[in-house]
């Protein structure tokens, strides 16, 4: 049983839609708490203590205030835009995110669809992201967002090879591309998590899948497609209101997949990290929602400590740094598995 | 008409539809937006003959690379949006005669082709299969195909590093 839904539903059109809508119900939460911990991250480490009254503890009802006022606002369709792309083009970047839902396994009884092919699908449907953001950049004919989108584009194209061969070397361990089946190879104490059981060679994978993605997600140390200090917001410069939340919800969206991506290839999955103990389909949610968050978390810290790259830095970091020591990590890797049988 | 005949109609429709708007569009932009759901609807027709692994290298390869170097040639293009498309009808026989040829050949192949439809069965991994093949009986093709795409590389990399060269004795 790999999703209860349609084990319960059956695989017809009411188990599919019930079963495709789930995420979204984690989506709008996760985002809300992420929003309101980069808040308060972010103000912790540069010395103030960030939002404090909205919902009296701790400010916990910022983003819900964030969000209303996001709902309220006018929507701008700029006048010299080219307005079918314009409006096409948030929800394009957010069904790209969306699209990657569909093959994480969050437990072992919940998956959207248990393909054969799970993280291949996930590595191409992000391409829809990328098209998505140079249709907002070129239809709302502005020069900040042209660039931006053409930076962006630059950036998560060159990224994409380093992030890929990344994952491979996981799938040449693991033996299949099914998110499921990598899961189930690292079962047992966390030891046997990729990440620490195949050290170092899978241990360096993961140094490199986590940097390429976080290039991936457009945000610090390579957020030069958005660099508020020279292109206002990049290609959302022109988007308010409710298009400019799709663009924000599917960042953040996008910042989980990744997170979960990672847990899955390299910190077990839905496995507990201690053996039989607390794991299950029930705890298997718990457990990769977990190990999703404390990657968020890292992502939120480092946007928060490290400065921004050049263009040329980041194009060196993806071309001569990243992308030369996954193929050798992929050439050890290879050797390794053959040599051990 | 059950599921898989709706789905399979309404990606086909859209296949076409979007198709129809890449040739037709007066606009260069929407030409190439209306690739996008050409490429996608391709991919869902894939899928419906569970040939899944072609489905996603088809997103991966036609969207995440293909398209996007195409529009982003056509961003880098100054005044891409007011590029007049050709009208009207230039040189008709050489025309004739290429349309002729290809819609000669579409047509052959549509009637000599068997297409031999089966139920369908429980999802196959095709990944290993294909893995397999191109490892096996295909590794000549697939080598050469790289060995290619290399040279191609190498190709771009040397003109564009030429005129840089050039720039510089200015």
């Amino acid at each position: 049983m790999h999703n209860f839904i349609t084990y319960y539903l059956g695989a017809g059109f009411w188990g599919s839609l019930v079963s495709s809508i789930i995420p979204l119900v984690f989506i709008l939460p996760f985002a809300l708490v992420a929003i309101w911990l980069e808040l308060k991250i972010s103000a912790h480490m540069q010395d103030r203590v960030g939002p404090m009254r909205t919902g009296r503890w701790h400010g916990w009802a910022q983003p819900l205030a964030d969000v209303t006022k996001l709902i309220q606002k006018e929507d701008i369709i700029p006048a010299a835009a080219d307005k079918a792309l314009y409006i096409l083009a948030p929800a394009l970047v957010f069904v790209g995110a969306y699209a990657a839902y569909a093959a994480i396994p969050f437990s072992p009884a919940y998956i959207g669809s248990d393909i054969n092919l799970g993280i291949f699908y996930i590595v191409a449907v992000s391409a829809l992201v990328v098209i998505g953001i140079l249709m907002a950049g070129w239809s709302s004919n502005n020069k900040w967002s042209l660039l931006g989108a053409m930076r962006t584009a630059a950036q998560l194209v060159s990224y994409e090879i380093p992030s890929s061969l990344a994952i491979l070397a996981v799938v040449m361990v693991a033996g299949s591309l099914n998110l499921n089946d990598i899961c189930a190879a690292q079962s047992g104490w966390f030891w046997n998590w990729f990440v620490f059981g195949k050290f170092p060679f899978l241990f360096i994978t993961f140094i490199i899948y986590f940097i390429a993605s976080l290039a991936e997600t457009n945000r610090s140390p390579f957020d030069i497609p958005e660099a508020e200090s020279e292109l206002v917001a990049g290609y959302h410069t022109e988007y308010s209101g409710m298009r400019f939340a799709f663009f924000y919800l599917a960042e953040y969206a996008n910042m989980f997949v990744v997170a979960a991506v990672a847990a899955v290839l390299f910190f077990g999955g839905w496995n507990s990290p201690f053996g039989t103990f607390l794991s299950g389909p029930v705890w298997g949610v718990f457990w990769l929602i977990s190990k999703g968050m404390v990657l968020v978390f890292i992502q939120i810290w480092l946007r928060w400590t490290l400065p921004r790259f050049r263009v040329d830095q980041l194009m060196y970091l993806s071309w001569k740094i990243l992308t030369p020591f996954a193929l050798v990590n992929i050439f050890a890797v290879g050797l390794w598995v053959v040599l051990r049988g | 008409m059950n599921w898989y005949d709706i789905i399979f109609y309404v990606f086909a429709l859209l296949t076409i539809v979007s198709a129809v708007g890449v040739v037709f569009s007066r606009n260069i932009v929407y030409a190439a937006f209306s690739l996008l759901f050409a490429f996608f609807g391709v991919a869902a027709l894939y899928v419906l003959l569970a040939a899944d692994f072609i489905a996603i290298t088809q997103i991966l390869l036609y969207v995440g690379g293909i398209l996007v170097l195409i529009v982003f040639g056509i961003m880098l293009t100054s005044r891409a949006n007011s590029v007049e498309m050709k009208k009207g009808i230039l040189r008709i026989a050489p025309s004739v005669i290429v349309a002729g040829v290809i819609a000669g050949t579409l047509i052959g192949v549509l009637t000599t082709t068997r297409w031999p439809s089966a139920g369908m069965g429980p999802a196959e991994e095709t990944a290993k299969p294909i893995g397999t093949l191109l490892m096996t009986n295909f590794v000549l093709p697939f080598e050469l195909a790289s060995i290619l795409l290399l040279v191609a590389l190498v190709g771009a990399v040397i003109i564009a590093r030429r005129e840089e060269r050039k720039e510089g004795l200015k």
